[in-house]
């Protein structure tokens, strides 16, 4: 094998002064978590690069594949190793180039001679490595300034270190390195694109979803658990907080007329979720709202609900079209499973003519006749929780068949 | 006493592994919700459909929302040539193909020209290969679909498939579509990496599956047209409730038949050139269609101047069942479009006959065979060997 490490430079973090540290360290725990199963990995951090030792090509091969999901992470090479022995170097970038040999491509070779008693200097080993990969491939040319790639060339004292290849990373920052949230996911497309833009922005994120049978299935809840697992891809492990809501949205349905009944549905679930958010030392609420998508989420809608708090409420996609949110479901891996058509507790309460603008005083009045507080604590209390990644697989009853 | 049929024409149809009727009875049994439903039992069963989706998708290196379950190999090759090329008119009308395709693929085609279509065929060599220097020159910009078999049904020629993704894919935009049907599961096939083709058609029946049951993959998605309407089963392509049984014997018999690849297929080259060499021994009198760089599981030869359907007939009498050159053409008295392709002497067009193995071939079976072509051999053709 030819494969020695795979080089990490840092996205935003490099420019974050103090607290760089803490932030390289989140990297590394974060990295560290996502391969757990490629057993202990040698990571070596450096201000401004990070490295990771290959022991075989099946590691290897799953870090370059894993990476790109790592927030913190702005781009990545695989590092090849070979003997001091500039016949050895030639072989080696050969080898390398060949990954590139589809494209039509400028390059250079850089030298960096770290062993001084190495017989060649740098020029001369540029001369010999360029001389020698050019007439191989075709659609190489040679640029000195800003080539498309750089390979690069370190003889050290314990070997001769190359690399060609730059992996783009996902960007952002490593998750927890900005604090908790808790993510209202309710199963649809838009709450995981929330939570997976949070995440990219380093926020940690516990997730809470509304549960009301017999109205709403069983399925609806097996997705939204499958979409709590699928966000946890992103390299942290997330907890599912599941409240059972049916009691107060039967009590809504009785007291309150039905064109504001959506409205205090919201702000019932707002208060439960921040309650919730008390308990487990979140900071903030994520939500998938989008200005205007919906009745609910107008701007006079938005304002009644949010009434119920002062907490922050973070909507990473308040100004985003549909679209564009798809785009991202679907890049992040969550459309499939967003749009699988089971009742969620959104849809089954909801009423004929919804008003897009509610009153806040009105929804109050209407929502002081009943004594929600007391469901809401019970609700708080019930709540099942669920923690992705799960650790164990159950039996496989599907096994004997395939 | 029962006479032990010895069976030699797999690449006709195959016997069902035990395995996997047992599967099929498991889930008719068990899991027979319509995997559509909102209930448990019916998410149970999709949950089922799922697995031998991600299965299959494992097996040839795509993701399983690229995987359709069909009614089998015509049904796949068919969907896969009028799709592909009827929603990609925007990028041209030029579809290529060879010469000694399988008939779901060539009325396909014909049926494409009859709607403008403009359409090339590849020839082969008398090895049954296609010239890689024919298909650089015929691939033009305008080209949106090449359809090309992986190994022939009548006598076992391997395509370059790679080489030929590599061409297509450099000199055009065209979909490549690779019959898999005969060498799924005897030689390694999958869409891999970048290079390979973009759709492959699997027949669940040839690999000891059952009847009636197939796939159509493709490498990422595509611009495809949707060919079954209503309910918008399978991602909205192929509606119809989804028959979980046929497709999870098919996921379970696609298993074996690559778990099982390499050691069958070095048994089958055994057996092939055991027979061969006794075949080389009537000189004259016998041609070999098949060569040693085809697949090892197909044999084709023909007798001078005999009607395969005599051999036929005469293996029969001893219960050894093969076949003429295919299931399909050998009701038709002409002489098939493959063996035409093939240029062969005038004496030999008519005494094809293929024999092909499967799973449950063993050795006893070959020797015995062995046995009986000799005699069959010496009965018709005694005064010349």
């Amino acid at each position: 094998m030819i494969w020695k490490e795979i080089l990490i430079r840092y996205g935003e973090l490099s420019t974050k002064g103090r607290n760089k540290m803490d932030f390289i360290r989140r990297l590394r725990e974060n990295i560290r978590h996502a391969f757990a199963d490629l057993g202990h990995l040698h990571i070596r951090t450096e201000r401004d690069r990070m490295f990771i030792a290959i022991q075989n090509e099946e590691q290897m091969d799953v870090l370059v594949k894993g990476l790109p999901k790592i927030f913190g992470i702005q781009s990545f090479s695989p590092v090849a190793a070979c003997e001091k022995d500039i016949e050895a170097m030639k072989k080696l970038a050969i080898t390398i180039m060949d990954t590139f040999k589809n494209e039509q491509l400028t390059f250079k070779v850089e030298v960096k001679r770290t062993d001084k008693t190495f017989p060649l200097e740098s020029h001369a080993i540029q001369r010999e490595i360029g001389g020698y990969v050019l007439p191989q491939f075709k659609n190489l040319s040679v640029k000195v300034k800003q080539p498309d790639i750089e390979l690069r060339v370190e003889v050290r004292h314990d070997a001769t270190y190359m690399m060609a290849q730059v992996i783009p990373g996902a960007g952002g920052m490593p998750v927890g390195s900005n604090g908790k949230s808790l993510l209202m996911l309710s199963g649809g497309i838009d709450s995981p694109v929330a939570g997976y833009l949070m995440m990219k922005r380093g926020v940690r994120l516990e997730a809470i979803h509304f549960f009301s049978p017999p109205y709403t299935s069983q399925n609806s809840l097996e997705k939204v658990k499958v979409l709590a697992n699928e966000l946890t891809k992103f390299g942290a492990s997330i907890r599912l907080h599941v409240i059972p809501f049916t009691e107060i949205q039967v009590l809504i349905k009785e007291k309150v007329p039905s064109n504001v009944s959506m409205t205090t549905t919201r702000r019932m679930m707002l208060k439960v979720a921040d309650k919730v958010r008390e308990e487990i030392g979140a900071l903030a609420i994520v939500t998938g709202e989008s200005l205007g998508q919906v009745a609910s989420q107008t701007l006079e809608s938005l304002t009644a609900i949010n009434a119920v708090t002062n907490t922050p409420i973070l909507r990473p996609l308040i100004s985003s079209d549909k679209l564009e949110i798809i785009d991202i479901a679907e890049k992040i891996g969550t459309y499939e499973t967003s749009i699988q058509p089971f009742e969620d507790c959104c849809t089954i309460f909801t009423p004929a003519s919804p008003k897009t603008k509610p009153k806040l005083e009105k929804v109050e009045h209407y929502e002081s006749f009943s004594d929600f507080d007391e469901l809401i604590e019970r609700a708080v209390k019930n709540r099942e929780v669920y923690i992705f990644p799960k650790k164990e697989q159950e039996a496989d009853k599907f096994a004997d068949l395939l | 006493m029962e006479v032990n049929t010895i069976y030699l024409d797999n690449s006709a149809t195959t016997k069902p592994l035990k395995e996997v009727m047992q599967a099929f009875m498991v889930v008719n049994e068990q899991y027979y919700a319509n995997p559509a439903s909102i209930h448990a039992m019916g998410v149970e069963s999709n949950e089922l459909l799922m697995r031998a989706r991600e299965q299959v998708a494992d097996i040839l290196h795509t993701e399983a929302k690229n995987v359709l379950f069909t009614s089998g190999g015509t049904e796949s090759n068919n969907a896969a040539i009028l799709g592909l090329a009827r929603s990609n008119t925007h990028k041209g009308n030029h579809i290529l193909t060879t010469e000694i395709e399988h008939p779901s693929v060539l009325e396909s085609v014909k049926q494409l020209e009859q709607e403008g279509f403009d359409v090339d065929y590849l020839q082969v060599d008398e090895n049954g290969v296609i010239s890689l220097e024919e298909l650089r020159a015929k691939v033009r910009k305008d080209t949106v679909l090449v359809s090309m078999m992986h190994v022939n049904n009548e006598m076992g020629a391997i395509q370059p498939i790679v080489e030929a993704a590599k061409i297509i894919h450099e000199s055009s935009r065209a979909a490549f579509h690779v019959d898999a049907v005969q060498s799924f599961g005897k030689l390694p096939i999958s869409f891999n990496d970048d290079e390979g083709p973009d759709c492959i058609s699997i027949s669940g029946h040839k690999i000891h599956g059952f009847k009636g049951s197939g796939v159509l993959a493709f490498r990422k998605k595509m611009k495809w047209q949707p060919y079954a309407l209503g309910g918008g089963q399978e991602f909205g392509l192929r509606s119809g409730t989804v028959a979980v049984p046929q497709a999870v014997a098919l996921s379970k018999a696609a298993r074996v038949a690559v778990e099982t690849m390499n050691d069958r297929a070095k048994k089958y080259r055994q057996w092939y050139e055991e027979i061969c060499t006794q075949l080389h021994g009537y000189e004259e009198a016998v041609h070999i269609l098949s060569t040693p760089q085809g697949a090892p599981h197909i044999l084709s030869f023909s007798i001078r101047d005999l009607k395969g359907e005599v051999i036929i007939n005469a293996m029969q009498k001893r219960h050894v069942i093969v076949s003429t050159s295919s299931a399909c053409s050998s009701k038709q008295t002409k002489t098939s479009h493959v063996v035409e392709a093939l240029n062969l002497d005038e004496h030999f067009k008519k005494g094809v006959i293929r024999i092909s193995f499967g799973a449950y071939v063993t050795d006893e079976d070959i020797v015995k065979f062995k046995q009986i072509l000799e005699e069959v051999m010496k009965e018709f053709k005694g005064e010349q060997i």
